[in-house]
């Protein structure tokens, strides 16, 4: 039967070749610029660390003068380098690591490439066990080599390849600022998206290319990337005893009841320093885990909102033009379903047929549609913004591309299917 | 022509009418709040920055192996390095001027503070000073950016001080935009005042006011003090450093090609890279890049939008035309003239688009609403919504007159025919 259906719809389609162009069109426009920006969305809003983003925690403190204090207001988004050290030297959690973003001019041993600043990243040496990163070649520093400011660094695979031609260059030697660093590790790709560790620098920037020491960057003074907030005297010639926040904080807490005892520790912390004298606010501590921390600082641009609630409109109407021109495509057709209705077809196979003919022009908009989010996805990573190039099509939305085509081209078909199906056989005849 | 028949006719099509008046609707209430949107974007991309933006340029760079600047002696040694650059870009031919800068308008790289006609005080919050932005750069700043004095004196030689970067100690003179020293003192009299920088309770003078000049930061976070500029005659030495330079008229690329071998030439211990020398129309162009974008992916769907919606009623009308075929054979053997029918599709399409517009308007400002609550929006202006009511109208009649024109064709003797 449904044969037999499919074969009367394509029958049917062809007779009005403009009209159907226009549904499937219609319906492929309005299908190709949801599933594009629905993609984009997805890109952005997605879970930089699936499978352990619920267990890595972001703390705030608020160590600010009384200078502009409201109760209500949120503690600092970044840690002081006192604050920081000291959290850090409690060890009260799994893995815990203090960073802050940087850029250093590299200069090449060869002389074939010119020296070049590259973004870079100063840490403690928990970074690389607690996000999970791969490694290609050697492995991430030690807590010993924080502690000696150890003149060692870790390449990405796209330095490597730059600097190195993609060998193992562990145990080599690079210039940074005139320093002399031992590599000791090279990444293997390794992009988590957002940039969740340090969002000041660009929440979808591409990431660091080196990362160092965070005592060997501070002590070689390696200039800084980011945002300072400072309160009171602010910052003074020596950061780390400014008063100001410059640090990002992470920590990893495997279960529910770690996090409760690390917010427990978080407020005897400010309690003590309070007590003795270093913070004056009352104690105000967050611990937020990784989607809780980009959720709060909305990193998903509200322009990528806005264009999906856009895309959606114009589905909605390219749905109302498909539906008003089915209406008028099976209700020109009365007198053949009249006949059918009087040669014994019931009304239930009418309208089977009806939906089989809507659901034809469903697949093939929706196959205009994929088309159109590809065309509309290349565009998308010809823009310079710094999201651009991560946005592609994955399975489960190229699926959801065709389900959502076809569900709204037989959503759309359901009224003008019911209408046609109304008109009594013999009227239709009669007419005739 | 009386209404009724035409009234008569549309009960008879309930759905369908329902169907093309809501298309237009909806398609008005997008379109309206698309073309609402474009029209900030191009707004907000077009503002002036106050500076004369054709022939300037900006260099950043940083020195390798240069001195912390955490302490006095580095700082001297950081600030000559400065000088001898600065006096290298200044000797090159093509140059008109240059001023060392923290950062410029768009650049999205600022240093912001308060400034407050009180001085700080240690008790508790007491200091609730205007927000602003500051450039640190010296006398050739004003000359260099284009910017317009509009009061007072610019800073001279003696003005300019230098200091390290990170050292907060307050400036002597600023020259202010005349939007901040509006905002500091209403009544106009702020040349000559005292201020006070970031609550401190050293006094600062101002000493001048430029027309305007907008702050670095191009986010929505700096709205509330996007005019708020500060100007600090003081040289900022750390191991990096930027330049602003004017080029004379039609040599700008010329020295913008000139500039690196120079600085090289000079002191060889650096760092520049592919951007490093960046014309003010790329900085701009970079700035803007997304409001850009979203401006033309609003105009794009709220032109096919329009397009869907016109197939529509033409698809819709001719199939109406291909229904009463017989009923206008009829009308025309009765002795309707050919205009009396084209009139008649044309005032049914009227009352379809006139009910849909209606809706339209209630949607658009609804959506308006709904967009303020949720982004940055502002109220749509009448405007908007009055020229995308008769936009509506006129494409519906665009779209209706191709099928009218077929009905009125329709001979008187499809009357006595069978279908």
């Amino acid at each position: 039967m449904f044969t037999y259906y499919l074969d009367l719809a394509l029958r049917s389609l062809k007779r009005n070749k403009a009209l159907t162009a226009l549904m499937v069109l219609a319906l492929a426009l309005g299908i190709g610029a949801s599933m594009t920006t629905l993609t984009v969305l997805h890109v952005l809003s997605g879970d930089p660390l699936p499978g352990k983003s619920h267990q890595l925690f972001y703390p705030q403190l608020d160590p600010q003068d009384m200078d502009g204090y409201k109760p209500q207001d949120e503690p600092p988004e970044q840690v002081s380098w006192i604050d920081g050290m000291a959290l850090l030297q409690a060890r009260r959690a799994h893995f815990q690591a203090l960073m802050t973003g940087g850029a250093v001019p590299i200069q090449p041993a060869q002389s074939s490439i010119d020296p070049f600043f590259e973004d870079a990243r100063y840490t403690t040496a928990d970074f690389f066990p607690m996000f999970d990163v791969p490694f290609l070649y050697g492995q991430g520093w030690n807590a010993t080599d924080d502690e000696a400011s150890a003149h060692v660094a870790v390449l990405t695979r796209e330095l490597n390849e730059k600097l190195f031609g993609g060998k193992d260059s562990t145990g080599q030697t690079l210039r940074m600022n005139d320093v002399a660093f031992r590599i000791v590790g090279v990444l293997d790709s390794w992009r988590p998206t957002p940039h969740f560790y340090d969002l000041n620098t660009g929440s979808y920037s591409a990431d660091e290319g080196v990362f160092v020491p965070l005592a060997t960057a501070t002590d070689l003074k390696f200039a800084r990337n980011g945002s300072t907030d400072c309160w009171d005297k602010g910052s003074s010639e020596n950061m780390k005893t400014a008063t100001c926040t410059w640090l990002q904080f992470w920590v990893q807490l495997d279960t529910p009841a770690e996090a409760t005892a690390y917010r427990e520790f978080l407020l005897n912390y400010s309690r003590e320093q309070k007590a003795l004298g270093h913070f004056q606010r009352p104690p105000n501590v967050r611990l937020r885990d990784v989607m809780g921390w980009l959720d709060y600082n909305k990193v998903v641009p509200s322009d990528v909102h806005l264009q999906v609630w856009l895309a959606f409109g114009f589905l909605l109407v390219c749905l109302v033009n498909t539906v008003g021109l089915m209406l008028a495509k099976f209700l020109r057709r009365s007198g053949e379903l009249g006949v059918r209705r009087a040669l014994g077809a019931s009304r239930r196979s009418l309208f089977a047929q009806l939906l089989v003919e809507a659901g034809a022009v469903g697949l093939v908009g929706g196959a205009g549609g994929l088309l159109l989010a590809l065309l509309g996805l290349w565009l998308v990573r010809g823009q310079p913004s710094d999201y651009a190039a991560l946005a592609h099509l994955d399975l489960p939305m190229l699926l959801a591309t065709f389900v959502a085509a076809v569900m709204a081209s037989l959503l759309a078909g359901l009224l003008p299917a019911w209408r046609a199906c109304l008109t009594p056989p013999a009227l239709q005849l009669k007419s005739n | 022509m009386t209404m009724h028949p035409i009234l008569a006719a549309l009960r008879k099509h309930k759905a369908g009418v329902v169907l093309i008046a809501l298309q237009i609707a909806l398609t008005l209430a997008i379109v309206c709040n698309a073309v609402f949107i474009i029209g900030q974007r191009i707004e907000r991309v077009n503002r002036p920055t106050g500076l004369d933006e054709s022939n300037l340029f900006l260099v950043s760079q940083q020195w390798v192996g240069a001195p912390s600047g955490d302490d006095a002696a580095s700082v001297e040694k950081l600030d000559s390095l400065q000088l001898t650059d600065l006096a290298a870009l200044r000797a090159l031919p093509g140059v008109a001027s240059v001023a060392p800068i923290n950062s410029l308008p768009l650049l999205n790289s600022s240093w912001n503070g308060a400034v407050d006609h009180k001085p700080g005080d240690t008790n508790e919050g007491s200091f609730h000073g205007t927000r602003t932005t500051y450039y640190f750069s010296d006398d050739q700043a004003l000359s260099t950016l284009g910017l317009r004095l509009v009061a007072g004196r610019n800073f001279t030689a003696a003005d300019v001080g230098h200091q390290g970067f990170r050292d907060n100690s307050e400036p002597s003179v600023v020259i202010l935009t005349r939007a901040l020293a509006d905002k500091l003192f209403p009544k106009g009299d702020a040349l000559g005042k005292v201020i006070y920088v970031n609550g401190s309770t050293k006094p600062t003078t101002i000493i001048g006011m430029v027309e305007r000049m907008q702050v670095p930061g191009t986010g929505t976070w700096t709205n509330s003090f996007v005019w708020n500029a500060t100007l600090v005659p003081t040289r900022m030495d750390a191991n990096f450093s930027r330049y602003a330079i004017r080029a004379k008229p039609g040599q700008l690329d010329a020295v913008m090609r000139a500039v690196t071998p120079a600085l090289y030439k000079a002191n060889p211990m650096r760092v520049l890279d592919d951007d490093s020398v960046r014309s003010f129309a790329q900085i701009r162009d970079k700035a803007y890049q997304a409001d850009r974008g979203m401006a033309i992916l609003m105009g794009v769907v709220a032109l096919i939008l329009l397009c869907v919606t016109a197939a529509g009623i033409v698809g819709l009308t001719s199939f109406w035309v291909g229904q009463r075929h017989r009923q206008i054979g009829v009308r025309r053997a009765l002795g309707a003239r050919k205009i009396d029918i084209l009139h008649y599709f044309q005032i049914e399409n009227l009352l379809i688009a006139g009910t849909g517009v209606v809706i339209g308007v209630l949607l658009a400002l609804s959506l308006n609403m709904w967009l303020m609550s949720h982004y940055e929006m502002t109220r749509i202006p009448v405007l908007y919504v009055l020229t995308g009511v008769l936009a509506m109208l006129a494409i519906g009649q665009a779209a209706v007159f191709v099928p009218a024109r077929r009905a009125s064709n329709v001979p008187p003797v499809v009357a006595t025919r069978a279908v």
